[in-house]
């Protein structure tokens, strides 16, 4: 048993307003965790309106739902949040505190710990318990190595990348508590202020949600060729991804953008297209066990994680995938 | 109005480090530096020293100073941001903090803020390119009990405020703070300009503040890790890869669609 009394997961909504997808990722590894940490499994909510959602997180494998329901916690803003959660931990006093590499995550798990006196390690891909310490394993150097580190504080604090974690099969028989928590907030307290959001308009299917990704770098040589990856993609059904390079290029647009800084997708197949294959970048796709690659450079470190690789110029082969992708899907060849 | 801009900056080995070369020495849980392939400042770094240059470009009267922490080599990394157009740069080089993690690097760097007080903006970027881990630019502004705004892509300042635009994953939150404040800053907000041969001479000349830890007023032996660096080591990826072959591309693609329709996969 480590330090400390079970582990509190932070959840966060979607934009919908429903219970992350995240959250489940997170729930299903405390679940795991449990039995070596101690004690129960306990996940926070903030946010403003979450009847219902509390049966949501014990179906997915929480003991406990804590549900801290406030306007100021509408939209997530550090000030607001870090206190809430922080006064949460220094209540309960669990051994492990597990939030999404996400936005929030990112802005939320440093501050946390910082006000804890704690220390944080960010976007883990495995936590487990070793001889009463707490262990978090993590890539690092762009995904190039991976690191372990022991905890000397307690609580241990950690986000965990997206899709690293497998999350419970819902189970709506499950029981557990609930309870409601007073944000006690004090609005001078926040400091920030939202003063607007720009939502770019997603077409088609959703990246993170895609069963075919198709992805372009900067082998491509300019942005026209995303026209074709994306008369590609939707012909089977997909998303279109981009490097971090050709997003910095002005190329195509940042929220397409797939590596340690943009998002981390999973679907079947990734076709990756002038994608040399830098580390930062394929953290993005580590979990991807079907990638196609399409590159004229042979030596290109892509194809080192690629099951199928074609050695060309993508102005050849992309047109002619296009032209048979078509015949089969009139042959009625593709899967529906 | 003066403003003071302060930026963190780390150098690290070279991030466009062919994988081939990445060697790790898992004895000493260190990154073995390739040969011939020189280290480089963080670039998320430099488009820090980017941001509060353009700060400087809208406003005029801004002075920007570089902070590091590291051994001696890191002055490289201050003379790039200086020849960027940086003002003062200052090195934190004390051979007890080498083994630092990120809480003791933000506890050193915040005492060194405190130091160079008063300053309107730190500004740090997203995440060292090393470790990737994210984590200083956020504790600084809890250790120095300021406002933090993280990863964004524009940095503004007006009347007494910073304005900046988070970058969100399906889009940006325009978000302002009161100075002083943190803000840490993502690779959206553009390239950093490259220093001509002529900064880069007029930098070389440049002193560098060096202080260490008593300088700070702060005692080594009571800044503990919060984490322990167990094992460093290059993951062993396993994939049998097929490269297609044909004698014309169409054979290629129609081998490449054969498997992946075999495979279930479109």
């Amino acid at each position: 048993m480590v330090e400390g009394n079970g582990i509190l997961v932070c959840g966060e909504l979607t934009e919908e307003g429903q219970v992350a997808p995240m959250t489940f990722e997170l729930l299903g590894a405390a679940r795991r965790l449990a039995p070596e940490v101690g004690g129960e499994v306990t996940c926070v909510l903030l946010g403003s309106g979450l009847d219902g959602h509390a049966q949501e997180a014990i179906a997915h494998g929480a003991d406990r739902v804590l549900l801290v329901d406030d306007p100021l916690l509408r939209d997530y803003q550090g000030d607001a949040f870090v206190p809430v959660v922080e006064r949460i931990v220094r209540e309960r006093g669990p051994a492990l505190v597990l939030l999404g590499q996400t936005m929030v995550g990112r802005d939320l798990a440093p501050r946390l710990a910082a006000r804890l006196g704690t220390a944080v390690t960010m976007d883990c891909i495995e936590l487990a318990v070793q001889e009463g310490r707490i262990v978090a394993t993590r890539p690092c150097y762009g995904g190039n190595a991976h690191a372990r580190y022991a905890f000397v504080t307690s609580p241990a604090v950690a986000t965990l990348r997206a899709k690293s974690q497998e999350p419970l099969e819902r189970d709506d028989a499950r029981q557990g508590q609930v309870e409601r928590v007073e944000a006690g907030l004090d609005p001078a307290a926040v400091r920030t202020r939202i003063l607007g959001r720009e939502k770019q308009q997603a077409e088609g299917v959703r990246l993170e949600d895609a069963r075919v990704v198709v992805s372009g770098g900067r082998g491509l040589g300019g942005p026209e060729g995303f026209q074709q990856l994306e008369e590609l993609a939707s012909l089977l059904g997909g998303a279109v991804g981009a490097s971090r390079a050709v997003c910095d290029l002005g190329w195509y647009p940042v929220s397409h953008q797939v590596g340690l800084t943009g998002k981390v997708v999973t679907p079947e197949l990734y076709i990756a297209v002038g994608i040399s294959g830098a580390s930062q970048h394929m953290a993005g796709i580590s979990q991807v066990k079907n990638i196609v690659a399409i590159n004229k450079d042979a030596d290109a470190n892509i194809f080192k994680a690629a099951r199928w690789g074609i050695v060309g110029d993508w102005k050849e082969i992309v047109p002619l995938m296009i032209e048979k992708v078509k015949a089969l899907k009139a042959a009625g060849k593709l899967r529906a | 109005m003066s403003l003071h801009i302060i930026c963190c900056v780390k150098q690290v080995p070279d991030p466009e480090t062919p994988a081939s070369q990445f060697k790790v020495d898992e004895a000493a849980k260190k990154v073995i530096p390739a040969p011939g392939i020189a280290p480089v400042p963080s670039q998320f770094d430099t488009i820090g020293v980017e941001a509060a240059l353009r700060v400087r470009d809208a406003l005029g009267d801004v002075k920007i100073t570089v902070l590091s922490m590291g051994p001696d080599s890191f002055r490289d990394a201050i003379k790039h941001c200086l020849a960027m157009g940086a003002d003062e740069g200052v090195l934190v080089n004390d051979p007890s903090l080498y083994e630092a993690d990120h809480w003791v690097t933000a506890q050193v760097l915040a005492a060194a803020i405190q130091k160079l007080a008063p300053y309107d903006l730190v500004i740090t970027g997203r995440q060292a390119v090393d470790w990737d881990m994210g984590v200083v630019g956020p504790t600084l502004a809890e250790l120095l009990g300021i406002p933090c705004i993280t990863i964004v892509k524009s940095v503004r300042v007006e009347d007494g405020r910073v304005v900046a635009d988070r970058v969100l994953l399906d889009g940006t939150e325009t978000v302002e703070a009161p100075l002083p404040a943190v803000v840490t800053v993502s690779n959206e907000l553009g390239e950093p300009r490259y220093p001509q041969l002529r900064q880069i001479m007029m930098a070389a000349r440049k002193q560098v503040t060096v202080w260490t830890a008593a300088d700070l007023g702060l005692d080594p032996a009571q800044l503990k890790n919060r984490v322990s660096l167990e094992a460093l080591y290059v993951p062993q990826v396993k994939v049998e890869t097929e490269i297609i072959d044909g004698e014309t591309a169409e054979e290629k693609v129609e081998k490449l669609l054969q498997r992946l329709v075999e495979a279930k996969l479109i």
